[in-house]
């Protein structure tokens, strides 16, 4: 009777197998999800709700401004604060994508009556669409392989380093939304070569544009998807489903692209996207000719048909490309994207790519720091993936192996890198479990089948004596998913572990540790930019070097010379050859840019290592360059870089070293040492008596990170 | 002379032959075709137009004859994002009356299972798409 009753309770609650499937899925993903948000938090819980380095101050000042003046003005911006006098045409050379994304999130929660200011949006932009990336993750790994796959890759690529370096909260550039589009866009084109549907088709043209308006790097997809097209039209798994999709794509989504101003005419005129083009018209003469060949019944006029079709379009294709190579009209590949293909270009010909930390080679600690398992996972995939080849996974393919190579070459890319690994990390490790999970299970029902049947059947003997064979087969299994499992959860804390100690610093705060373990925090850098807001006249100049320039805008609110779009390399050369210059110089070069202010970045007095002084070389081989007086030897003694008693006389007279260690003669830094010891290069200072003759110091922070000198009007005549 | 004689008979047979199996196909798919064809027709039409200008009723300058202007003169596509959106209209509807045509076939198998009223609501959605980002592109 209460057996009945009871069993009568749980009748609703009892669920079939599909079902309870279901809600397994369901609630993984929902924990994936909440996971790749939280996990990102770290800056946010240890310091506070800021945004953190260098450009995501200029995508803030931009939201900010967006949300202020409309889209209209947004989009016709013309900055007048910063390239002074240059100025810079803000509507045209930015990416929206991130700062409209944003807005729209400020709005609508603004509409649900959330009166959040959109700072905190801005901060937590990015860990929100890491969530939404892994959901993409999990559609793209069942459309892929399995559902299985898409959860494990969606519990992958929630945690990967990779990705996290570039998606903390706080860290508000375009590569946060822009892997999520990019992601999207790859699952949108994959969907729609497997359904063959324009609807699909449409779609991905959208994800595409939606990758234009966000990241440079939209590149890589309008590369990698004709060349996927070119090697299915190789090896012959063409379909019609292929010109679907490509086609439709390619011609909606260059369109939608050229909407972006910044973007403007280069689907036709640059080079680097010259082979969508010809892929397109390379596929509208392959199926016309599949389409005559279906129609011919004949092959020997079809022959001769080809024959001739063939030549003429190769002829007219190469014209074509000829003239407009040759005339100019078609622009060769960039600088920035050339380097790629060979990585020493940028070291000879553009120092300013070169000089950037994040475009140097990567090292195999980078790739292990970043991707941890994943790094032999990656091989055991493409294994899994050549055994059951469709159109899909050889897509995933070209796209791991692709960006594998990039992520060699430069660090940065490893970003671009990280979707595709943890995609067939993720196969191998679910075709792994699967089959593990399968000799678990498999014994139990063969040792069923060989009792109830009588007789048994060839395949129930054989299997029968297979496991006799190994008796230890469904040990063996045991043993290896725990294996696995063990080293997902090593996976886990790994990736844990570098997002608190390696990815979460705002790197706009300073943490270290006292001298009795304690944490001391230097906030220089927003002291210097507030004290600039507060005490100098709204209508100043404030030269410093690039790096610095963003920030200067968004928190100090005053005009700067250079800043970090480096879109200008002789106004950047101009500066750095007025920082290595002698006083006398510089204060003419000073003079000449209208300049009230000079900010440099310190970092003797505590150690920090990337002040102006470590950066100093750089500022001398841009502006000598530009300007051959600026000559490097001059400044080395001995190929050495030295700022000691033994340092080149005009590094000890130079206006950098001037600015930097004013004053710093009579500090004492360190216990035990003599005054004037540099901490961040361990050396005693050369040049001690510093006088300046036509700057004054303004304003020294707390831990001298960063000086200001105000600029003296000349002297009177006599 | 046999070659040539043969490679025009060869010729007249492709031609023959390609007109025969053409006639076999069904009447919606040659309207397709037809437009299709009147398409990039209106697309070469705006290219060469621009290739095409006619220089020669200028008066005779001499910086006229500067190869650099002569280019200049001759493929004048101001303001190109104008014709840029022309030509990629045409090109556009050509595109997606061929992707059309391929998913009503009934000779293609891929696409058995697909309704044709889907295949043509698809085709209208994309082109509704297409000319919208044309307007706002024109300028």
């Amino acid at each position: 009777m209460s057996n009945s009753s009871t069993s009568d309770l749980l009748k609703p609650f009892k669920l079939k197998t599909k079902q309870q499937e279901l809600l397994i899925r369901v609630s993984i993903l929902c924990l994936v999800y909440i996971l790749a948000f939280i996990t990102r938090l770290f800056s946010v819980l240890r310091y506070e709700s800021m945004i953190h380095e260098f450009d995501p101050y200029f995508n803030y000042r931009t939201t900010l401004y967006l949300t202020q003046h409309g889209f209209y003005d947004f989009w016709n911006w013309f900055d007048y604060e910063s390239w002074y006098p240059l100025g810079r045409i803000v509507g045209g050379t930015l990416y929206p994508g991130l700062m409209v994304t944003a807005a729209l999130i400020y709005r609508l929660l603004h509409f649900l009556r959330f009166a959040v200011h959109i700072r905190e949006v801005c901060v937590l932009t990015a860990p929100f669409f890491a969530s939404n990336t892994t959901l993409v993750a999990y559609f793209f790994g069942k459309e892929i392989w399995d559902s299985g796959a898409g959860l494990v890759a969606a519990i992958l690529i929630a945690v990967c380093p990779g990705y996290i370096s570039r998606s903390v909260a706080g860290s508000y550039d375009n590569e946060g939304v822009a892997i999520f589009a990019l992601l999207f866009t790859f699952y949108l084109f994959v969907k729609a070569v497997n359904t063959g549907s324009l609807a699909w088709g449409l779609a991905s043209a959208f994800g595409y544009f939606y990758m234009v308006s966000a990241w440079g790097g939209y590149v890589f997809i309008i590369n990698l998807i004709p060349l996927y097209v070119l090697v299915l039209l190789i090896t012959g798994r063409y379909s019609m489903r292929l010109y679907v999709a490509y086609n439709c794509m390619y011609i909606l989504g260059m369109l939608l692209a050229m909407q972006i101003r910044f973007v403007g005419f280069q689907h036709v005129q640059s080079g680097e996207h010259m082979a969508a083009m010809g892929v397109f018209f390379l596929m509208q003469v392959f199926y016309f000719l599949d389409w005559v060949k279906h129609m011919l019944s004949d092959t020997k006029l079809f022959q001769e048909f080809l024959r001739i079709t063939v030549t003429c379009a190769i002829a007219a294709g190469g014209i074509a490309l000829g003239v407009g190579m040759a005339s100019g009209y078609i622009s060769p590949w960039t600088g920035r994207f050339y380097s790629l293909l060979d990585p020493t270009y940028a070291k000879d010909h553009i120092p300013i790519i070169a000089s950037v930390s994040e475009h140097q080679p990567t090292a195999w600690s980078s790739f292990m720091f970043d991707f941890h398992i994943l790094l032999f996972l990656f091989p055991a995939g493409l294994y899994f993936c050549f055994k059951r080849l469709s159109d899909a996974t050889i897509f995933i393919v070209m796209y791991g192996l692709t960006s594998m190579y990039f992520a060699g070459v430069m660090v940065r890319l490893i970003l671009v890198a990280t979707p595709a690994v943890c995609l067939i990390s993720a196969i191998a490790v679910s075709a792994t479990v699967k089959n593990l999970t399968v000799l678990l299970r498999s014994k139990n029902k063969v040792a069923q089948i060989g009792s109830t049947k009588g007789t048994s059947s060839a395949k129930a003997s054989s299997k029968a004596s297979l496991d006799q064979s190994q008796p230890f087969q469904k040990n063996g299994a045991m043993a290896l998913l725990f294996g696995a499992f063990y080293l997902l959860s090593r996976y886990a804390t790994h990736c844990t572990w570098v997002t608190s100690e390696a990815y979460s610093s705002p790197s706009i705060v300073l943490a270290a540790r006292g001298a009795h373990g304690n944490r001391v925090i230097f906030d220089d850098y927003r002291e210097a930019y507030f004290w600039l807001w507060q005490n100098t006249p709204p209508d100043a100049k404030v030269m410093s070097w690039w790096d610095y320039g963003y920030q200067i805008t968004a928190m100090g609110n005053r005009t700067v010379i250079v800043d970090n779009n480096t879109w200008n390399n002789t106004h950047i050369a101009t500066v750095g050859r007025a920082m290595s210059s002698y006083e006398d110089e510089a204060y003419e070069i000073i003079r000449s840019l209208d300049v009230d202010y000079v900010l440099v970045v310190f970092g003797g007095v505590t150690g920090y290592s990337s002040d102006d002084i470590n950066k100093f070389l750089w500022m001398v081989r841009i502006g000598g360059g530009v300007f051959p007086v600026i000559k490097e030897p001059d400044y080395l003694v001995n190929g050495e870089y030295r700022i000691d008693k033994g340092a080149a006389p005009k590094m000890l007279n130079c206006l950098m070293y001037k600015l930097s260690y004013y004053r710093f003669g009579e500090m004492m830094t360190e216990y035990g040492k003599p005054p004037g010891y540099d901490r961040a290069r361990g050396v005693e200072i050369g040049n001690k008596n510093i006088k300046l003759e036509h700057l004054e110091e303004a304003f020294t922070t707390s831990n001298w990170i960063v000086r200001i000198y105000k600029v003296k009007p000349p002297n009177n005549r006599w | 002379m046999a070659r040539t004689s043969s490679s025009k008979e060869n010729a007249q047979a492709l031609f023959h032959s390609l007109r025969s199996a053409y006639a076999a196909t069904p009447v919606n798919l040659k309207i397709i075709d037809l437009y299709v064809g009147f398409a990039v027709f209106t697309a070469l039409i705006q290219v060469l137009s621009l290739i095409f200008r006619n220089p020669f009723s200028l008066p005779h300058f001499y910086y006229l004859e500067d190869p650099q202007v002569v280019y200049m003169a001759s493929v004048g596509s101001f303001p190109f994002n104008s014709f840029l959106s022309g030509v990629l209209s045409c090109v556009g509807t050509a595109v997606l009356a061929v992707c059309l045509r391929i998913q009503v076939n009934k000779e293609n198998k891929e696409f058995k299972d697909l309704p044709p009223e889907r295949a043509f609501a698809d085709f209208v959605l994309c082109n509704l798409v297409l000319h919208l980002v044309i307007m706002n592109f024109l300028g």
